[in-house]
């Protein structure tokens, strides 16, 4: 099972607090791979908060490709880059890659007044047009390209990966305000690097654990729904397009995520009353492709940053929230929580049910609603 | 010289089956006789010789060969009162005296055609028996890290919807303080059990055996909860049923003939509850391309009164004669029969599967009214009351791989699940019904349906090699395919209806036992990667893996 967590906090914080979140969380032999996704960024980022920021890992080839893409697409304007400091060391287990950039652009002149839903939709234009360039040659992986959010991906010892990048040491260069994470345990040798979550689209974050057991339904349905909806390197990358459509595309508020994929049984949409009734039905008939069936834990963040986690219907994989009311936590297990908030009071926290979204607002605000 | 044989005269050895029978075992009771309907038996007088011990004087040990008659039971050698292997006589007998052997030399294929008529039976073809379905298995199993679920205790929901089903940025939803409304009308649609029993007409099938099918039906709904769905079959129903409370478990068929819906229309007034839905029969699996014909000798005078028409023949067209294409069908038929419960009942088409089947279903998905709310598909593994051999044996489509496309074509367009498709035609043809029910629905189906395994349940002993399946004679041995008062009282409706339910449950059990194990509670339609093939071809086909 792979450990997954995020940290919301009022301070910005710095990836170590989540590689300590994770680190007690590793078991087993595998620990094949790590990703963090970082929103509403601090440090060095801090004054590009409104312009698009490229992650991507690449080749040098891939370097020139990318370059030359951006140009053509009018991002000719590269206002900052950031080149992670590495520490090669020896014994090092992990996929490197030769190069990884964090690029801040100006969006082109044709999109710099343009209304938000253009500039978005351009975004992930570009993003899956660079993705398809880079996939022909084999010379790069990008991850995200969208204003104040950072992604990185490797594939090897999520220790290791720390390390190399100096994430270990905590500094103030790069700090964000959002974190979510995965050590990724996977069973699965043939993997990839977009396979690792938290997966990313359109200022929705995601990362889950388990298996998703409607995979096959959920994928064959998606495909058709959205241009964004591609790849499908990881089962659980569907959580996240189900989450975008029902919330970006459809618009529809957050508790309906979660009445699509775990949707109530019939004896208990028969007990209520009848307006509610006919709502989840049609939900349930028209949505039955993006069910899920577990075993999962989901943790979600939206574009406002709201971040919410939620479970099968069965519960059948562990979460725990907590908090000391400047910083909250959900992940995995608890064992990381104490590293990271010893001082909070353990009583309060929280391990959402199965028929449960418990979501953390940007004032730290724990929301539960429950699915009824 | 007069020759030693006449081979043109019909023996038993030129028929399907032979009569077995020891007369040292026979008490001569009779039974046998009386129960064959087809008159395959008669009492003859064989001539026996035996030695008689005639002691004289100076021979005291002298014997003679003498004759008796022995009065026996003989097979008819006659094409109009062939043996058909129904086994009645074997049922009835008290001594283990008398019962049929199949005949694996039987010429009657060839010489059965009296005034060159062709064959004409009920049932399943017997031919292509070979099934896809036994050639998939259940092979992705739930271990570690996605647990398979405890059948007895989790929740299961099996149901899937009948009825059109609107996409999400269809439905007329509008948002209160978060709340989601539906505001405006949509199709309807009702969630049942995946498994429907399919159209067996009153007229096909005795009013006693459709009234025991009806019963099981009630009872699975109203005490065990399985909201099983039975279709009518053409030719209308009681009208009690149709003003009954009962009538939401029924779905009214309307073929090429429309028999019986003059009384349902005449009823509606009346009708204290909806049906479960109108199925329009276009097509059937059995014999597709051909219509519907119920002998005269069916027609006994309380089918006429249901069906509104004299004794004869009765004939369903080929076709809907007045519907030139598919989008005709859409508008005319479909509309007016949507109308006609005031768009409050689905309204779902029933073809026969077909080369051209996914042409239609991609047709019927792009239907601006939104008023097809099922595709039904019906394989050529289907059975009847009454077809041609040939049509049984030769014309017609697997329903598997057809179901397969239907749902892939969909899925293409983003457009899966629309319009609901089931698939039937052979399934129960093992007695493996739940089986055959999971791994259609894992290839897209949103369920199934049948027939005969539900009169084989009520006690027909037709079976898919050459047995029986004179379901088109008005002599049906069981009482289950006839008209004729005398027979139809060998069913007892109780204990048939109650072998229904006893099967249903066990399917209920036997489909959870097959959902907890790849660890789903939610039927898993189009759920693929559930399922792997012994067969290369039919993975390949189906896009399943292939496993050996």
């Amino acid at each position: 099972m792979c450990r997954i967590g995020a940290i919301k906090s009022l301070n910005p914080i710095h990836p170590s607090m989540a590689l300590t979140l994770m680190l007690s969380q590793q078991k087993g032999h595998d620990n094949s791979g790590f990703a963090i996704v970082m929103k509403d960024l601090y440090g060095i980022f801090e004054p590009y908060k409104d312009k698009p920021l490229l992650s991507y890992s690449c080749t040098e080839k891939g370097k020139t490709i990318i370059e030359e893409f951006m140009m053509e697409k009018g991002f000719s304007k590269k206002i900052f880059r950031w080149e992670p400091p590495v520490k090669p060391f020896k014994g090092m287990d992990f996929a490197k890659m030769p190069f990884y950039g964090f690029d801040v652009f100006n969006y082109p002149d044709n999109l710099m007044n343009a209304p938000w839903e253009t500039k978005e939709d351009a975004l992930l234009d570009t993003r899956l047009e660079l993705r398809k360039l880079l996939e022909e040659t084999g010379d790069g992986f990008v991850f995200s390209f969208w204003p104040d959010v950072l992604t990185l991906k490797e594939i090897g010892n999520p220790n290791h990966i720390g390390e190399y990048f100096d994430l270990w040491t905590k500094r103030d260069d790069i700090l964000s305000k959002n974190i979510v994470i995965q050590y990724r345990q996977n069973t699965n040798y043939e993997i990839v690097r977009y396979a690792a979550h938290p997966f990313f689209l359109q200022g929705y974050t995601l990362c889950a654990n388990g298996e998703n057991t409607f995979y096959v339904k959920n994928k064959e349905c998606q495909k058709s729904l959205h241009k964004g909806y591609i790849g499908f390197e990881s089962d659980s990358q569907c959580f996240l397009y189900t989450l975008h459509y029902i919330h970006h595309e459809l618009k529809w508020p957050l508790p309906y995520y979660k009445h699509v994929i775990t949707p109530l049984p019939f004896e208990d949409i028969d007990k209520m009353e009848a307006e509610k009734q006919k709502s989840l039905y049609k939900i349930r008939e028209s949505l039955a492709h993006l069910e899920i069936n577990g075993p999962n834990t989901i943790i979600g963040l939206l574009p406002d940053n709201l971040m919410f986690t939620c479970c099968d219907s069965k519960k059948l994989r562990p979460v725990v929230v907590a908090s000391d009311g400047v910083t909250t936590v959900i992940t995995s297990e608890v064992c990381g929580v104490n590293d990271v908030l010893p001082n909070r009071d353990p009583e309060k926290d929280i391990y959402p049910n199965e028929r449960e979204i418990v979501a953390i607002t940007n004032d730290m605000e724990i929301k539960r609603w429950k699915q009824q | 010289m007069e020759a030693t044989v006449k081979i043109n005269e019909i023996t038993q050895n030129d028929l399907d089956w032979k009569i077995c029978y020891d007369s040292e075992r026979c008490t001569r009771c009779g039974k046998c006789i009386a129960t064959c309907t087809f008159n395959a038996l008669e009492m003859q007088v064989e001539k026996r010789a035996y030695t008689a011990v005639e002691p004289e004087l100076d021979n005291p040990t002298a014997h003679k060969r003498k004759f008796k008659a022995v009065p026996v039971v003989k097979q008819i050698s006659d094409l109009n009162h062939k043996c058909v292997g129904c086994g009645m006589c074997e049922k009835v007998c008290p001594n283990e005296a008398i019962k049929p052997e199949r005949n694996i030399d039987s010429r009657e294929a060839l010489i059965n055609h009296p005034g060159g008529s062709p064959i004409k039976r009920g049932g399943r073809t017997n031919l292509s028996t070979e099934r896809t379905l036994d050639k998939i298995k259940v092979g992705r199993i739930s271990q570690m890290t996605d647990p398979s679920l405890d059948a007895q205790r989790h929740t299961f929901d099996l149901k899937t919807p009948f009825g059109r089903i609107l996409g999400p940025e269809e439905l007329p939803t509008k948002f209160i303080d978060d709340e989601m409304k539906i505001e405006g009308p949509t199709p309807p649609v009702r969630w049942i059990y995946p498994i429907i029993i399919g159209d067996m007409s009153i007229g096909a099938l005795s009013t006693r055996a459709w009234e025991a099918i009806c019963i099981a039906t009630a009872y699975l709904n109203e005490k065990h909860g399985i909201q099983i769905r039975m279709c009518s079959g053409e030719g209308g129903m009681p009208i009690k049923l149709l003003k009954s409370k009962y009538l939401k478990y029924m779905i009214l068929q309307i073929a090429s003939g429309h028999f019986g819906w003059n009384r349902i229309i005449k009823a509606m007034p009346e009708m204290v509850e909806d049906p479960a839905g109108i199925l329009i029969k276009i097509g059937q699996g059995a014999k597709p391309g051909d219509g519907g014909l119920l002998m005269a000798a069916k027609v006994a005078k309380h089918i006429q009164e249901i069906r509104g028409v004299p004794k004869s023949d009765l004939l369903s067209p080929p076709n809907h004669q007045g519907l030139y294409s598919i989008e005709e069908s859409v508008q005319k038929m479909f509309l007016s029969m949507n109308a006609a419960f005031q768009f409050r009942v689905p309204v779902a088409i029933k073809v026969a599967a077909s080369s051209s089947s996914v042409s239609v279903y991609n047709n019927l998905l792009r239907d601006p009214y939104h008023i097809v709310g099922g595709f039904f598909m019906d394989g050529i593994q289907g059975g009847t009351g009454a077809a041609h051999q040939v049509s049984l044996d030769h014309t017609g489509h697997p329903v598997i791989s057809k179901v397969r496309d239907a749902y892939l074509a969909a899925t293409a367009q983003g457009k899966q699940g629309r319009i609901p498709l089931f698939a039937g035609g052979g399934m129960g043809m093992t007695y493996d019904l739940a089986a055959d029910a999971f791994k259609a629905i894992c290839l897209g189906a949103n369920g199934i349906f049948a027939g005969k395994i539900f009169i084989q349940l009520l006690g027909c002993i037709g079976n898919d090699n050459g047995r029986c399946n004179q379901c088109n004679t008005g002599l049906c041995p069981t009482g289950i395919c006839t008209q004729d008062y005398r027979l139809v009282q060998r069913l007892d409706i109780d204990k048939g209806a109650e072998a229904i339910v006893n099967y249903m449950l066990n399917v209920d059990t036997e489909l959870k036992k097959m959902m907890a194990p790849i660890g789903n509670s939610s039927l898993p339609v189009g759920r693929s990667d559930a399922l792997v093939s012994v067969d290369k071809d039919i993975a390949s086909k189906l896009q399943i893996p292939f496993v050996c």
